[in-house]
């Protein structure tokens, strides 16, 4: 059920050689990277009591051994449209200042490891929404990066 | 009971001691020539002998004091330390031992005098100096040994510190005798050393030092256990093993021992707060100039400790007010009867699981009738709101935040804050204040609070859907109202649910509604009301089904949640799914049972009627053959009942005695003219509603009420029947208007009067506003206040009036069709006959007012909101003839305030 991250310790050696470990997940068609210290664990979809006037965002709560988890539903964070019937988002459960929190994504990647060089402030162009959660860009092979702010991603007072 | 605590902590200390004792003495065979480690020996024996005096323990006192002597000699050097010695002194620890089981066991001494061990270290301590001091000591053991009650040598030296730290610990865990019962091997004093060893130190063991942060820690530990326990019992429950379930019945029992337990551990008597009290009242009452005796009853009833903590301010802030505002002066005291040196009386007690502390005071009392004005003055009631209360609730009003009764502020209290932070704090940790107080006799305040927080008791229940669990403090009862009839209890007065229990009204919420979830199908049977305490208030809970009680653990929310207060927290049930807990007080003032926020919920639904365009609210009634009459509710002052009794007759009209009023009560039957009607027997009780303006009230009296509706209508005028506005489509029925102007003028000329006798500051005002209905319900406002009103369609349409008209005021909406009310004011300007004429702009909410206040407008006011539409008209039109001409235009375009 969890698939267990890295030992920490290889992040930090990472910092000399200005190399960074990602946790990444896809929302929609878009590639999302956090980075690896601040995952906690990774898990399958779990049920959840709902929570009735809670910010749109609030997916509900779960049970996560024990402990009370609050899920944020990153689609709706991010403004994007609803995920289809039927597909069950994995929840990437995150640490805060305040106790772990629950990022319900579409599809968990690999932990990948990035170079300082390739690194972006996001571009000016995106959507408002969500590059107001984006600290920044990696240009990968093919494909981009993008760094979430978790902490902003769950300041959801903010939004509501 | 003085004295057995005396014993407890000597057993407790020499217990301690003797283990040191122990080890020391052994280590100072390795070092006999330590001067240190004997003159620690030396003391350890020394005090105990010495409290053995004291305490008279004769037998006991003897043997050591002989010892002491052996010590003392080698602790001066006078001769060295054998083998032997070290024997003696070991054997002498043990017969301490033994004695000190006894002692705990018996309370007195085992009897024997040990006369061959007394021999023995005489003969030690003779042997080798035989001219030395201890010849005394032979004498007098010769003396001990044929008197078994010596006289005893008082201790020369107060009790070191070591006896003050053993009794702290004394104080802080379990009493002795509560241990005594595990051991019963305890009453047969074993007379082998060893087995005195393996036992003899149980008062030692059963008190330690523990830290409060692992106490907390195995608190949240058996709460995960009492989680994981439910999880057990609820999957045992769909099992048929035996075996299962004999082990899941275990796992119940000591689970719930096992949080019995634990929540033992974090136990503390109240009089630890307490104590710091009478200071408090000592001080206090001397810069006041004022006699107050402390009084306390039940200082031993025991709460957790995190509670206690939460309380130590609340108690303090209460006991200071009492001091304060409640007992008076002596000479004061004296005038009235009461002795000079007023009394407090600290009480504490359990009951039904919750500890009740009350601080009484014989003080003053509070006046209610004081309370209620200051209210008024303060703006947190309306005055005919503060009438409806009643003494109790007028008291309570002193928890509302901003509020203190108090003549002149003091260094103590008179600041208003306070009550409402002791209200908060004590409803943090789930307790509840009430006041009670009678004027010159004095204030009782009553806090309820739960005995512990960790785990608490809940009530399953399920609402649209969904599981909600209901903390059972604030339950009071369930009520179930089955079939048709059942759902009919439920009535409606204005607008709110109200279900009549016991002779009283109690305001009823939806679960579903308040918190926003799809009603679950209508047509189930049954009605399942939890009737619930909040604040001083109660109201009853509609839900869906009620479930068990279960012990729950009250988990708080991620900050993303804490904005909601309709939760106190959540918790994790027996399947493992995550439930919520009601904040209860949240939920009261979610569904507006609960009065502090009332009027925001009042703003918000405003909001949402101008949002929802023209909806209103309109009191339903039936009156004669007119089977259904509408009035807006915004008109209505009140409704009320009167037995045909009350109704009496007065200069040819029926009046009712109200509010020490006389109120004029007009049948509408017969003023709408139905034919054969007014001979009709009127309904007892009559039913009535009340308008007033000002100090002016009518009652019309009408055969039923029948709903309260809100809806969007368009009122379509026609003028053929009198003292009818037009009729509309309201909850799918064709309803007729009542035009209240002329229904009240021609029942009640002094209505009338009232508007012609004061002409001259009810100018003709002119409604500007495209939307009929809005234009209509205004009008309706401005000439129940007496003002002539001339109706403009849209921006045109109102200059055309104004030029044609004298018009005193406008009143314009903001969104005026062909221009918007900004244009009007701006082409007003332009002409000098209109320039001065005030305008106040109609806005749908209170941001758009605020936005618009200084621009364009002399007053804004919210679209509904009759009394201060009156208000700054009232105003505008006073400003107008004080002031001379030349400076109207500009200082009302400067815009008012």
């Amino acid at each position: 059920m969890t698939e267990t991250m890295h030992d920490p310790a290889a992040g930090r050696d990472n910092v000399e050689t200005q190399t960074k470990q990602f946790s990444t997940f896809y929302v929609a068609d878009l590639f999302f990277g956090i980075e690896v210290l601040k995952v906690q664990e990774v898990l399958r979809y779990l049920e959840m009591t709902s929570v009735p006037l809670a910010p749109d965002v609030i997916e509900g709560l779960i049970n996560l051994r024990g402990q009370i988890v609050t899920a944020v539903d990153m689609r709706r964070r991010l403004g994007l449209p609803k995920r289809a019937d039927g597909e069950t988002p994995m929840n990437m459960v995150v640490r805060s200042d305040e106790g772990a929190v629950s990022l319900l994504v579409d599809e968990i990647g690999d932990v990948l490891e990035v170079h300082a060089d390739s690194y972006e402030p996001p571009p000016d162009n995106m959507p408002k929404k969500q590059r107001a959660l984006i600290e920044g860009v990696y240009k990968l092979d093919g494909r981009l990066l993008l760094v979430l702010d978790s902490e902003r991603v769950l300041q959801t007072h903010s939004i509501n | 009971m003085e004295d057995d605590d005396i014993i407890k902590e000597f057993l407790i200390e020499s217990t301690e001691n003797l283990s040191r004792l122990e080890l020391e003495i052994v280590e100072l065979e390795q070092r006999p020539d330590d001067p240190a480690l004997l003159a620690s020996i030396f003391r350890t024996v020394h005090t105990i002998k010495g409290t053995c005096g004291f305490l008279a323990f004769s037998n006991l006192e003897g043997v050591t004091h002989i010892a002491e002597n052996m010590l003392s000699q080698l602790r001066n050097g006078e001769r060295n330390l054998t083998p032997e010695l070290t024997s003696l002194i070991l054997e002498t620890t043990d017969v301490i031992k033994r004695e000190l089981v006894s002692i705990e066991a018996a309370g007195k001494e085992s009897g024997d005098t040990y006369d061959d061990l007394r021999r023995r270290l005489t003969i030690a301590c003779n042997g080798t100096t035989p001219a030395a001091a201890s010849g005394p000591v032979v004498t007098r053991t010769t003396e001990t040994a044929t008197d078994p009650a010596p006289a005893v040598v008082a201790p020369q030296t107060p009790l070191p510190p070591a006896v003050e730290g053993a009794s702290a610990v004394a104080r802080s865990s379990q009493p002795a005798e509560e241990q005594n019962p595990d051991h019963p091997a305890m009453a047969n004093v074993p007379a082998e050393a060893e087995k005195v060893g393996a036992k003899g130190s149980a008062i030692a063991d059963a008190t330690i030092r523990v830290d409060v942060g692992l106490l907390d820690k195995l608190m949240n530990l058996v709460g995960e256990l009492v989680l994981a326990r439910n999880q057990v019992l609820q999957f045992n429950s769909r099992q048929e093993d035996a075996a299962l379930n004999g082990t899941a019945q275990r796992l119940n029992l000591i689970t719930t021992q096992l949080q019995e337990g634990v929540m033992k551990t974090r136990m503390q008597p109240i009089g630890v707060v307490w104590n710091k009290l009478p200071r408090v009242v000592r001080d206090l009452a001397a810069s006041c100039g004022k006699q107050i005796q402390i009084e306390m009853d039940g200082a031993e009833t025991e709460l957790d400790k995190s509670i206690i903590e939460a309380i130590k301010d609340p108690l303090t802030h209460i006991v200071r007010n009492c001091c304060d505002h409640g007992i008076e002066t002596p000479d004061v005291r004296v005038k009235r009867g009461k002795p000079a040196q007023g009394r407090l009386l600290l009480r504490a007690y359990h009951e039904g699981g919750q500890v009740n502390i009350e601080i009484i005071d014989d003080g003053g009392g509070i006046n209610a009738a004081k309370v209620k004005q200051k209210a008024v003055e303060k703006g947190l009631l309306r005055p005919e709101q503060a009438e409806a209360l009643t003494e109790r609730e007028a008291v309570n009003l002193v928890f509302r935040p901003g509020f203190s009764t108090a003549e002149k502020v003091t260094s103590i209290s008179g600041r208003g804050v306070g009550m409402d932070v002791v209200k908060t704090n004590i409803e943090k940790i789930g307790g509840v204040v009430d006041l009670a107080s009678k004027t010159g006799e004095g204030t009782t305040v009553k806090i309820k609070i739960p005995l512990t927080l960790a785990i608490i008791p809940g009530l399953v229940i399920n609402s649209g859907g969904e599981r909600f669990i209901i903390p059972q403090v604030s339950l009071l009862e369930l009520l179930r109202l089955e079939g048709e009839a059942g759902k009919k209890q439920i009535e409606r007065i204005h607008g709110t649910p109200v279900y009549r229990r016991r002779g009283s009204l109690l305001p009823i919420a939806y679960l579903n509604e308040v918190l926003a979830l799809p009603a679950t199908s209508s047509d189930s049977e049954v009605l399942n009301i939890v009737v619930l305490q909040a604040e001083d208030r109660q109201f009853g809970l509609v839900v869906d089904a009620i479930n068990d009680t279960q012990e729950i653990v009250v988990k708080p929310l991620g900050k993303q949640l804490k904005g909601l207060t309709s939760y106190a927290g959540a918790t994790i049930m027996g399947d493992g799914k995550v439930s919520l807990i009601l904040d209860i007080t949240g939920i009261g003032q979610l569904s507006g049972v609960l009065s502090e926020s009332r009027d925001q919920l009042r703003g918000e639904a405003a909001k949402n009627e101008a949002s929802r365009e023209e909806r209103q609210t309109f009191l339903l009634f039936r009156a004669g053959s007119f089977e259904r009459m509408a009035v807006p509710l915004s008109l209505v002052a009140r409704l009320e009942e009167f037995p045909a009794s009350r109704i009496e007759h007065a200069g040819g009209k029926l009046v009712v005695q109200y509010r020490e009023r006389i109120l004029q009560l007009t049948r509408l039957s017969s003023v709408l003219g139905v034919p054969g009607d007014a001979s009709a027997a009127m309904a007892d009780p009559a039913q009535v509603i009340v308008f007033s303006d000002g100090d002016h009230m009518a009652g019309l009296v009408v055969d039923q009420i029948i709903d309260i509706h809100d809806e969007s209508i368009k009122v379509g005028k026609k003028g053929d029947s009198q003292g009818l506005s037009g009729s509309a489509v309201i909850g799918g029925k064709v309803t007729d208007f009542l035009d209240l102007p002329a229904v009240l003028r021609t029942a009640d000329e002094s209505w009338t009067a009232q508007g012609a006798g004061s002409p001259k500051n009810r100018g003709t005002v002119l409604v500007a506003d495209s939307r009929s209905f809005s234009r209509g319900l205004v009008r309706n406002y401005l000439e129940l206040a007496g003002h002539p009103v001339l109706e403009a369609v849209d921006q045109p349409d109102a200059l055309e009036k104004l030029d044609r008209n004298e018009i005193a005021a406008v009143v314009t909406s903001r969104n005026l069709s062909a221009g918007g009310a900004e244009k009007l004011v701006e082409q007003m300007r332009k002409r000098p006959g209109l320039a001065h004429i005030p305008v106040v702009a109609l806005c749908d909410s209170r941001e758009e007012m605020v936005a618009q206040n200084s621009a364009h407008f002399s007053a804004c006011v919210e679209r509904f909101d009759r009394a201060s539409l009156l208000d700054s008209l009232e105003q505008l039109s006073a400003a107008l003839q004080d002031q001379p001409e030349a400076t109207r235009p500009a200082e009302l375009a400067g815009g008012r305030k």
